[in-house]
């Protein structure tokens, strides 16, 4: 999740290694014209960063304002959410549980993307207070919080008993509480308590209207509903606030540091691509063939997340996104190696089209659910492994402008 | 406790004592054992990559315990992400819709891997009657005529207190923790917390007749590491005659595995269990209730009916969890890196480690090892590794004695721990409990435990003066 102060270290250890290496380097140079210390020497010099600081803080700076721009559309998009939910609770019909579904995947559209800016314990992950885990955690084991198909009084919700009152402090100890499945709040709580499990092939779950009006426990569910709305509201506000160009916090601290941003940058880009998307969202649901193992199993959004994140990655890099201009990181790296740049932008191009050319075969369920040889499964399998790759040149490009870039998730 | 006249006298041979130990230090901190450096020592970077140049991690923050090694090829990392899944998700009842994941129980302690071993880290004691299952559980038996440990003609070998509906748990546990302080020669003192351990029946009663041992859930970092050290390797640290002298013994936990074949033990607070495949399994089997191919049984005895007759989450002849995703877990584990040691060669860091080698810590908590050649696995394999264990049973005396033989282990043999990461527990699970059931609240408190073999230890300890106490500290949140 997060490794702030290590990046910082190894980013030491790496400048005195540049430093030891320098220093043979120059030794070497008096020695005659050895090609292979010549070349030591080369690594060195762009070890201390092949970026001038006014590039790397051109492309900080950017890459800080598409931050900003994209949170601020995220909560927009959930405040959205969060009036439709109230709607529906208020009058909970077909139609207005239609309404809240319909912006809960608007939202989603707006959330995706940002996920880029993990990994590197900013606002959104960061150990001490980064609400991430509140916000996003999943898979989710439903009876957690509500009943289930076979177990009609399971979950939070029903434990009457157990929990008297359903409170903001309930919910929010409840997360993780005893199992890294024993999800309570975030993005996928509120889409279970929209959708309900998903039991069908076909289709996204079914959640009957009633679930909110006569069900047992239906005040109740609409109460923890409302609170989980409310809660990724403000968790979402709390991360936007530190990237505010007007006096956020961890913007000028992100600033001040160009060369970290920079790593930090390309660390949640790779990290998100190998690690987290590759493996935990798709590489395990391909495996099982369960929908428990796909990232919004209850709407069947799970291919839109993909795409989502997929395009979040090339955003970060390009910085091309309504409202933002300014330098990227893109464009500095085609000042310092033209031909590196074109090659990674070509592969974050690609991977976001093999990810949308997936939507032909299906849902992400029927994908992971078809025959080993489907062609659906084969494209799937392919893009695993291009984001491994992507992953692997993200920190390739790093290594040469002189940044190390772990992949850790 | 001694008494301050039994102090002096230990005080007057000290001096002795630590020279020898700082003598026998230059050896055993640059082993003989494979290692590459005999004369020159570790270097920083080899104190730092504590799981060998492949198998450590740089991450130190909340999740420093569950990352994979980093030299692990395309199909390698999706196996582990696929084995982190299953470690990480819960198991539910059966029948369910979700197939590949029901089968909980009947009777159970935990409904995942990871709700003991969360983020791959350590479980400690409840905190409460209320608190929720963290990771401590107790093995259980009768000791028959001999003396020997048999399961409970009612409860098995472990205490499940935890069940799916309509089935009884088998109760609760209760424990009671009696204050004893201590004080340093110094004059610093401090309390030992000593916990005895009830368990009561749903109904209340208490069950009598019994001897248990309770049991936290350790880290998982680094077990692969461990299993592909040589047998040789471990041996040949043994010592069962003390035949040097040192008051240490330690000595091999030689078991069999399913082909009856002696194999040694390496596993488990008692180094009962020779490989992570089994020790995976029998935690699914007792632990969680999920029957494997190794495993095939219910967590039920005869004499629990209900038990007996709950659905299982078995179809087609599979057992509740298949040999496909037994082996991608065992695959996760052994390729979760250990994490770098943080603050080499500082100046409190290296008196501390220093010390700790004279004191006598690494006659057990071997500095340094070298994995085999053999593993399928690349990175496991001739990497120079710092766990500070020598993997033996050394009898810990009665203060940490649980009375029930394990195996070949006495009622008072543990095997030494390994100590990498020690330092990270508490980012990584939120707290400090330390040795076999988590009694220890801090590392200090932990080596206070220390008796029996490391009696001499521990008193060494003691007797430094509270820096060189406190580096000793600081060198262990190191690791």
């Amino acid at each position: 999740m997060t490794k702030h102060r290590i990046l910082r270290q190894v980013a030491a250890a790496s400048a005195v290694t540049a430093l030891a290496v320098g220093l043979v380097g120059c030794g070497s140079s008096d020695s005659g014209s050895d090609s292979g210390k010549q070349e030591t020497t080369t690594t060195a010099a762009a070890k201390e960063s092949a970026l001038s600081p006014e590039q790397a803080e051109a492309a900080a700076t950017t890459y800080a304002d598409l931050v900003f721009a994209s949170y601020s559309d995220t909560v927009a998009a959930t405040k959205q959410l969060q009036s439709d939910i109230a709607a529906f609770v208020a009058d909970p019909t077909d139609e207005t549980l239609q309404t809240a579904k319909d912006s809960w995947l608007a939202a989603r559209d707006a959330y995706g993307p940002t996920e880029v800016y993990r990994f590197s314990d900013g606002p959104i992950d960061n150990p001490d207070d980064g609400p991430e885990g509140q916000i996003n955690a999943w898979p989710m084991d439903e009876a957690y919080v509500d009943y289930v198909e076979d177990d009609p009084e399971a979950g939070i919700i029903n434990d009457t008993a157990g929990v008297p009152e359903i409170t903001r402090d309930v919910i929010v100890e409840a997360n993780e509480e005893g199992g890294e499945t024993n999800i309570s709040t975030g993005w996928h709580a509120i889409e279970f308590l929209l959708w309900g499990q998903d039991l069908s092939e076909d289709g996204p779950g079914e959640r009957p209207v009633t679930d909110y009006t006569t069900a047992p426990n239906a005040e109740r569910r609409a109460q923890y509903l409302t609170e989980v709305t409310d809660l990724l509201v403000e968790d979402l506000e709390g991360v936007t606030e530190q990237w505010d160009p007007e006096g956020g916090e961890y913007r000028t601290e992100f600033l001040a540091d160009p060369d970290q941003a920079v790593t930090d940058i390309l660390r949640g880009m790779g990290a998100l691509s190998a690690g987290e998307l590759a493996g935990e969202r798709i590489a395990v649901a391909l495996d099982t063939k369960e929908q428990e193992d796909e990232h919004s199993c209850f709407s069947d959004n799970t291919l839109a997340d993909v795409i989502n994140n997929a395009t979040g990655i090339q955003r970060a890099y390009t910085a091309e996104y309504e409202g933002v201009d300014g330098t990227s990181l893109s464009d500095v790296v085609e000042e310092v190696d033209p031909e590196l740049n074109q090659d990674l932008l070509e592969q974050l191009e690609a991977n976001v089209a093999l990810a949308e050319s997936l939507e032909e075969f299906g849902t992400f369920e029927e994908i992971i659910r078809s025959d080993d040889d489907s062609e659906g499964r084969k494209k799937m399998n392919e893009l695993v492994e291009n984001l491994q790759a992507q992953g692997d040149a993200i920190a390739a490009l790093g290594a040469a402008l002189g940044y190390e870039v772990s992949l850790e998730i | 406790m001694s008494s301050p006249t039994g102090r002096r006298v230990a005080r007057g041979v000290l001096a002795f004592v630590v020279l020898g130990g700082l003598l026998a230090a230059c050896s055993s901190d640059a082993p003989d054992r494979g290692a590459a450096h005999a004369a020159a020592g570790p270097t920083d970077a080899e104190l730092r990559d504590q799981g060998g140049a492949d198998g450590t991690t740089l991450n130190q923050g909340a999740t420093a315990f569950a990352q994979g090694m980093e030299a692990l090829d395309s199909q390698g990392r999706r196996d582990f992400a696929v084995g982190n899944s299953f470690f990480n998700q819960n198991w539910v009842m059966a029948p369910s819709s979700t197939v590949a994941r029901d089968g909980l129980g009947p009777i159970f302690n935990a409904q995942s891997c990871s709700s003991c071993h969360f983020e791959d880290g350590r479980g400690q004691p409840p905190a409460d009657d209320d608190d929720p299952e963290r990771g401590l559980l107790i093995r259980l038996s009768v000791l028959d005529d001999d003396g020997d440990p048999q399961p409970h003609p009612v409860y098995g070998n472990q205490f499940q207190d935890r069940s799916i509906r309509k089935v009884p748990a088998e109760g609760s546990v209760q424990i009671d923790v009696t204050e004893e302080p201590g004080t340093y020669p110094d004059g610093t003192e401090y309390s030992l917390g000593a916990p005895t351990y009830t368990l009561v029946t749903p109904e209340g009663k208490e069950i009598t007749g019994i001897v248990v041992s309770p049991r936290v859930a350790p880290a998982m970092m680094g077990v692969g590491l461990l299993e592909n050290l040589p047998a040789s390797v471990i041996e040949a640290q043994a010592d069962p005659d003390d035949a040097d002298g040192d008051g240490v013994s330690g000595r091999p936990h030689m078991t069999t595995d399913e082909d009856g074949k002696e194999v040694l033990g390496r596993f488990g607070w008692k180094a009962a269990v020779p490989s992570i495949r089994k020790q995976t399994t029998e935690a699914f089997a007792n632990d969680v209730g999920i029957t494997s191919e190794e495993h095939p049984d219910q967590p039920c005895t005869d004499a629990q009916a209900e038990c007996l007759a709950a659905p299982t989450g078995e179809e087609d002849g599979e057992p509740e969890i298949n040999r496909d995703k037994v082996d991608k877990i065992e695959f996760y584990s052994r390729t979760l890196a250990v994490p770098a040691r943080r603050d080499v060669g500082t100046p409190d860091t290296t008196a501390g480690q220093k010390a700790f080698a004279a004191i006598g810590c690494t006659s057990c908590h071997t500095a340094e090892l070298k994995t085999g050649s053999d593993s399928e696995i690349p990175a496991l394999n001739d990497q120079v590794i710092r766990p500070y264990t020598d993997l033996l049973l050394h009898d810990m005396g009665p203060g940490l004695a649980d009375d029930r033989p394990d195996g070949d282990a006495s009622g008072s043999e543990w095997r030494t721990p390994p100590l990498w990461g020690i330092g990270l527990v508490e980012t990584v699970n939120g707290h400090t409990r330390f040795l076999h059931d988590g009694r220890a609240r801090s590392i200090e408190e932990a080596i206070l435990w220390h008796g029996g073999e490391a009696d001499g230890a521990k008193e060494r300890f003691e007797d430094l003066p509270a820096k060189e106490r406190k580096q000793i500290l600081t060198f262990l949140e190191s690791l």
